[in-house]
């Protein structure tokens, strides 16, 4: 459904204050989410998973330099399709909480994604509605106003709103950030249950372990690059099906798996 | 009942913020270099003997200390009776009345009209930041703000007024006509041009601010998300920018009536409008007491209610502001 070849992402910053010069904040990220799955993208911070988000779905801040191909269902996505298509067939969820806006009820917030999607009009309330509870969000949650809401619950908006754009590329940016455990399986249970529609889903995370049960591919990113994409099923054991030591290493440092740390390679050096 | 309460303190409040805005007032009267009785009488102040000097100041209390005289004032005004105005040679409440009404139409229009349009340049501006018409709202309000309001309403009637003659030169009617001979279309001629002077010098800090926070959240997460479901500038603005940028312009709005005020007493002064402020200036130069005070009162009334206003219609848009439960 989506492919990413070989994409390159600049970014400009001021070396002093006349001289502007472009920092490469992505590079060399290639990798194919297929519809009906979930595909894990996996990083420390500032390893640019929200740039490549962003990126997706060209809400970019002018200006920047991107190159390389992306490709959504079988036509190249540029900008201007982007714009088309978001909201329709691209959605993300966002990192952010603050992304709901704080002065409007929950539920008139998911019925303006609903109209922007291309609901009737007469249909959007009762589509924000219906999506709403499908994400267990009773009638006194879907009245409140997000700092009413729990952070579980606001995050249950967000993917409600994603759910009533049916769109066929789902980006959930770091969905289980803050959350506790059983609000954590809840929001990545939606996620799957999305890839078991037959929605493409890329899931964005710092959090490999949590990611794993749901994910069947997992790209592994590191200051901007790509360092190895893998099936889930390679971190297991001793993980010495991974190709990359810091894809190794990563896996090995998990509480579960004894901290263990295999000698460290160097890491690879960013212009 | 927490409403109650919070009425009462509020009443509470303002009470104690017009007391003291009584004494400063008449603290400052009593530094007051103009002798009220020597502007009382005028060129007459020759023919006037020390007897007859001291007649007039018992009468109006002056041979009591400052203090004395303060609360008799107040022990009045507790009663209802807002005293005399020399001035005028009425009662101090009917002269209010009577300049309020003339105010009332300029403050009111240049306040409703500067509020609109600040609001309406600002969203504009926001959403395009550095576009061309930002660049041009800003510009626009720039200048003004940093514009006076006296020199801007004498540039008015030197073009409009003299050089084009498109609206009068001055007062509320035409010279000479009884004020309810004047008909609705030339009083609205007449206040054309204070009007418009007002409401551009006060639309600037309306506009910065609602801009600013435009601003601010078309670079929000809220925008961002807005933008990611397909929205369009737009509807971004209209939808949340709107709602956000409403509330600095409310606050601002409601708390610049004191400087609108101020604004007033300026234009009116200029374009000799017969309003409040000329009678503040008058009631200042002639040290007429109990009309200065009850003006002084008067305002800080209007002005206190504007910031309750404020607090009140903060409470109504923003959620995270209302008490829970």
């Amino acid at each position: 459904m989506l492919e990413i070849d070989d994409l390159a992402l600049q970014l400009p910053y001021y070396a002093n204050w006349w001289r502007r010069q472009w920092a490469e904040v992505l590079c060399n990220v290639s990798l194919e989410v297929h519809p009906g799955e979930v595909h894990a993208v996996i990083g420390a911070s500032g390893a640019g998973k929200s740039l490549l988000a962003h990126a997706l779905m060209g809400l970019l801040p002018a200006p920047y330099r991107q190159t390389g191909r992306l490709t959504f269902q079988g036509q190249p996505l540029t900008a201007a399709r982007q714009r088309r298509l978001r909201g329709r067939e691209l959605a993300l969820i966002p990192q952010s909480l603050s992304a709901l806006d704080p002065l409007v009820r929950s539920q008139r917030q998911v019925s303006w994604a609903a109209k922007r999607a291309g609901h009737a009009a007469a249909r959007v309330q009762h589509t924000a509605r219906q999506a709403l509870a499908h994400y267990q969000l009773d009638e006194r949650a879907q009245q409140a106003f997000p700092h009413q809401l729990s952070g579980g619950m606001a995050r249950r908006v967000l993917t409600a709103m994603a759910h009533v754009s049916s769109a066929q590329l789902i980006i959930a940016d770091e969905p289980s950030v803050g959350l506790d455990p059983q609000q954590r399986d809840r929001v990545l249970n939606a996620l799957a249950a999305l890839a078991r529609e037959g929605k493409a889903v890329l899931l964005i995370s710092h959090d490999l372990r949590h990611a794993l049960p749901i994910a069947r591919r997992v790209t592994i990113m590191r200051q901007g690059r790509c360092v190895e994409t893998a099936p889930a099923a390679a971190f297991e054991g001793d993980g010495h099906t991974l190709t990359t030591r810091y894809a190794q290493a990563l896996w090995r440092a998990l509480p579960d798996n004894h901290f263990s740390h295999p000698e460290t390679q160097p890491a690879p050096h960013v212009a | 009942m927490p409403v109650i309460r919070l009425l009462s303190v509020r009443l509470l409040r303002m009470a104690l913020v017009l007391l003291c805005v009584a004494g400063l007032t008449f603290g400052l009267m009593l530094a007051s270099p103009i002798d009220p009785i020597d502007a009382y009488l005028g060129p007459q102040i020759a023919q006037a003997s020390a007897e007859q000097r001291e007649l007039i100041a018992a009468r109006w209390g002056f041979d009591q200390p400052p203090l004395m005289q303060f609360g008799h004032w107040l022990g009045q005004l507790a009663s209802g009776e807002l005293g005399w105005s020399h001035v005028y040679n009425q009662p101090v409440s009917e002269v209010i009345t009577q300049r309020f009404q003339g105010s009332l139409a300029l403050l009111g229009l240049a306040w409703l009209l500067s509020a609109l349009l600040g609001f309406a340049l600002g969203v504009l501006a926001g959403v395009r930041e550095q576009s061309s018409l930002d660049r041009v709202i800003s510009g626009y309000a720039y200048i003004t703000a940093a514009t006076p309001a006296f020199w801007l309403a004498m540039l008015g009637l030197l073009l409009f007024s003299v050089t084009l003659g498109w609206t009068p030169v001055c007062c509320a009617g035409p010279s000479g006509s009884l004020r309810d001979e004047v008909s609705l279309v030339t009083r609205l001629h007449h206040l054309a041009l204070p009007v418009a002077t007002l409401t551009l010098l006060s639309t600037a800090p309306i506009t910065l601010h609602t801009r600013a926070r435009m601003r601010e959240l078309m670079a929000s997460p809220v925008a961002t998300q807005a933008f990611a479901q397909g929205a369009s500038r737009w509807e971004v603005a209209w939808r949340h920018g709107a709602r956000h940028a409403c509330l600095p312009a409310i606050t601002l709005a409601c708390a610049s009536l004191g400087e609108l005020f101020g604004g007033v007493m300026l234009i009116e002064q200029v374009f000799a409008y017969p309003g409040l402020g000329r009678a503040t200036v008058e009631a200042a130069l002639r040290s007429d007491v109990p009309l200065l005070m009850a003006i002084a009162l008067f305002t800080a009334l209007l002005v206190s209610l504007g910031n309750a206003t404020a607090d009140g219609l903060y409470r109504l848009i923003d959620p995270r502001l209302r008490r829970q439960g």
